[in-house]
């Protein structure tokens, strides 16, 4: 199991979505990815994405005005 | 054992996309969807960006609507392949800067790539026969199968009777029976589907879903390429269009002003790309300048600047004027008032 960050800010909705996506798909079963994001819409949008594609949210909170996402890739990993 | 057939289905985040997809989960087909962003989508950008939108609770409706399927939603980033059909659109445009039939065959062929790619059979949308003006007359539909590539494995489940069977038809993997007949922009039929199946909610559908269906905003856009003297844009570019108030006073500069904390929140990020101003005697928005302005030119921004700030009452404010580097002068200005303001400079 590795963790990875990436790095959303300052990007609008959907590019959080899509960096994850792109950024989930060259990751293992188990990897950690921190998303951090200013689009407000990521909050909603990155766990919605993750329960349609079978990854799980570990942790998703506002924290001095960003948004994380703490993700935990399932089994369901691959290229979109 | 029957194999199980799969469809990729566009799905755009609006009402029919989400029916046509419901319709393949019911006669047993694995359907995976597939949403392209080009920049000009309207989804979510001027939701994120304004505070005053935050009614509703802020979501992407293409990333909804997968979940009240429970089908997984492919996101593609398409920015740069799409500039060839904004920019020279074979089949021209709608009554704006609207390429709608090249769009969807630009749509349906990156999805036939992503088919072929990935071992489906075939390509759902949730086109009407006669629903929009453009891209869905019966005589385009044929068009977009043919110029994508997908031909006969493009299959329109809301109005498959109508149209020749397709090969999923034909082959049995779909039953045409249990595919509908509709026709024309009376959304009734929709709706019904909608309340049957028990989708509420869902975005409201038809023709909102695309900036360059939208009258100001090719204005906006007619005006920077006619600026540049040329048609090429980039992300940047087309973000910012959808941001603030554009005024142009003089063909070599154009002021962009923050009409909200959001707006002036996201300008912000652009701050080490322009000369940007605020005032610091009152509150007021942030304004970036395009273009290349003389000194008088960042008097009078510096005057509309102060115009749209809490001090534009006031016999003199001071707005602080910023380069890209960061160097900065303070000026001290009068207001413009409103009736200085020509109509012709608001873009």
């Amino acid at each position: 199991m590795h963790r990875h960050q990436l790095d959303a800010r300052n990007m609008l909705c959907p590019m959080p979505v899509i960096r994850t996506q792109n950024r989930m798909a060259t990751l293992s079963a188990g990897d950690i990815l921190e998303v951090r994001c200013t689009d407000p819409g990521a909050l909603r949008d990155i766990p919605s994405w993750c329960r349609i594609n079978g990854h799980e949210v570990l942790d998703s909170r506002t924290e001095d005005g960003e948004v994380v996402v703490i993700i935990r890739a399932g089994h369901q990993v691959g290229g979109s | 054992m029957d194999q199980i057939r799969r469809a990729v289905a566009l799905i755009s985040g609006g009402l029919d996309s989400l029916l046509a997809a419901r319709l393949m989960l019911d006669q047993g087909i694995h359907v995976e969807g597939i949403n392209f962003y080009t920049g000009f989508c309207v989804e979510g950008h001027t939701h994120a960006i304004r505070e005053r939108r935050r009614t509703k609770p802020l979501r992407n409706n293409a990333l909804w609507v997968a979940e009240q399927l429970g089908i997984r939603l492919h996101m593609i980033e398409v920015v740069e392949e799409y500039k060839t059909v904004v920019i020279n659109p074979k089949h021209g445009y709608g009554a704006h800067l609207n390429p709608c039939l090249d769009c969807k065959g630009f749509m349906v062929g990156k999805a036939r790539e992503w088919m072929t790619a990935h071992g489906f059979d075939f390509i759902i949308t949730g086109e009407v026969v006669g629903q929009r003006p453009n891209s869905q007359r019966r005589d385009a539909l044929p068009v977009v199968a043919r110029e994508s590539g997908a031909f006969d494995r493009l299959l329109r489940p809301l109005c498959a009777k109508l149209l020749p069977p397709t090969l999923p038809e034909q082959e049995g993997w779909v039953d045409r029976e249990k595919l509908l007949a509709l026709n024309g922009r009376n959304r009734k039929p929709q709706i019904a589907l909608a309340e049957h199946y028990g989708f509420r909610d869902y975005a409201q559908p038809a023709g909102g879903c695309c900036f360059l269906t939208d009258a100001s905003y090719t204005k906006r856009l007619s005006d920077l390429w006619s600026n540049r003297g040329h048609r090429q844009y980039d992300l940047d570019d087309i973000m910012l269009l959808k941001v603030g108030r554009h005024l142009r006073p003089a063909p070599n500069f154009k002021i962009i002003i923050g009409r909200e904390e959001g707006e002036n929140r996201y300008l912000s990020g652009y701050r080490g790309r322009f000369v940007h101003m605020a005032a610091t005697s009152h509150r007021g928005p942030l304004a970036l300048i395009q273009g290349e302005p003389t000194a008088a030119d960042i008097d009078l921004a510096a005057r509309l600047t102060a115009r749209f700030g809490q001090g534009r009452h006031a016999g003199m404010v001071t707005v602080e004027v910023t380069d890209p580097h960061g160097g900065s002068k303070l000026l001290e200005v009068v207001p413009l008032a409103s009736k200085e303001i020509s109509e012709d400079w608001y873009l």
